[in-house]
């Protein structure tokens, strides 16, 4: 997280997948900012951390899914991928359950992880 | 300041968007400007020209476009939001064969590109979700 600047922008992701257009519309606002030349940092809370769990597929509703997604983001260089460690946990997931290489992080630190960053999308 | 709104809530099955107005028209009341507008999720419901709600409601769309007409606010809509949830303007329609519009100036279809540059160019970019 050193090479945080005022290029640098944080999006947080606290809806769950499939069940709303929450996270895919969320995603996409970092991968614009990816395309942009930013630094596109992601923060799952709360229900946001299902949307890495492994397994998912595409479901009976005929929605895109957004695990292919999770999957291009190290092409865009997004390799920042905060996780909320308490939300993993009441959720009963761990880090390894989930599709991508995650940091843990704690409730104590979100202040400072918003502070840090100039440019702030929530969803 | 300058601000800019991001509206992801739809006009009256949610508070978002009536919240968002009361704070545009409070921020300019207050002295600051008000430059742009973003519409994005369900936001986009926003910026249809066909809402017509029964006349003791507040009309959204008109008081957005009101804001534009008299503080020059921009009005922004995400392209790839409204297209698929039917919020398209006349060359939209044009273009996917169909026979009808939502989307009419003052009202932008813009790409998701121009969110970023909002946030970069405003003081401030405050959010409004259902």
């Amino acid at each position: 997280m050193s090479d945080t600047t005022d290029n640098s922008m944080l999006v947080v992701l606290r809806h769950a997948p499939h069940g709303s257009s929450w996270l895919r519309e969320g995603l996409d606002v970092a991968l614009v900012g990816a395309a942009l030349g930013k630094k596109v940092h992601l923060l799952f809370l709360g229900d946001g951390v299902l949307a890495l769990a492994t397994g998912q597929q595409h479901g009976p509703l005929g929605q895109k899914g957004t695990h292919p997604t999770l999957d291009m983001l190290e092409m865009y260089d997004i390799d920042m991928i905060l996780v909320d460690g308490k939300a993993l946990t009441q959720r009963g997931l761990t880090a390894d359950d989930l599709q991508l290489p995650v940091s843990l992080i704690d409730d104590a630190t979100l202040p400072e992880i918003f502070a840090r960053h100039s440019s702030i999308y929530n969803f | 300041m300058n601000y800019a709104l991001l509206v992801q809530g739809a006009p009256y099955s949610q508070q978002a968007a009536h919240s968002a107005l009361r704070f545009a028209h409070a921020l300019i009341a207050r002295g600051h400007t008000l430059g742009t507008i973003f519409f994005y999720h369900d936001g986009v419901y926003n910026a249809s020209r066909l809402a017509t709600p029964p006349q003791d409601e507040p009309h959204l769309v008109e008081a957005w476009r009101r804001l534009h007409e008299d503080h020059g606010t921009s009005l922004l809509v995400c392209i790839a939001a409204a297209l698929r949830r039917g919020i398209i303007d006349e060359r939209e329609a044009r273009r996917h064969g169909k026979a009808g519009y939502a989307v009419e100036s003052p009202f932008e279809l813009t790409g998701l590109g121009q969110l970023l540059d909002v946030h970069s160019n405003h003081d401030r970019l405050v959010t409004f979700s259902p």
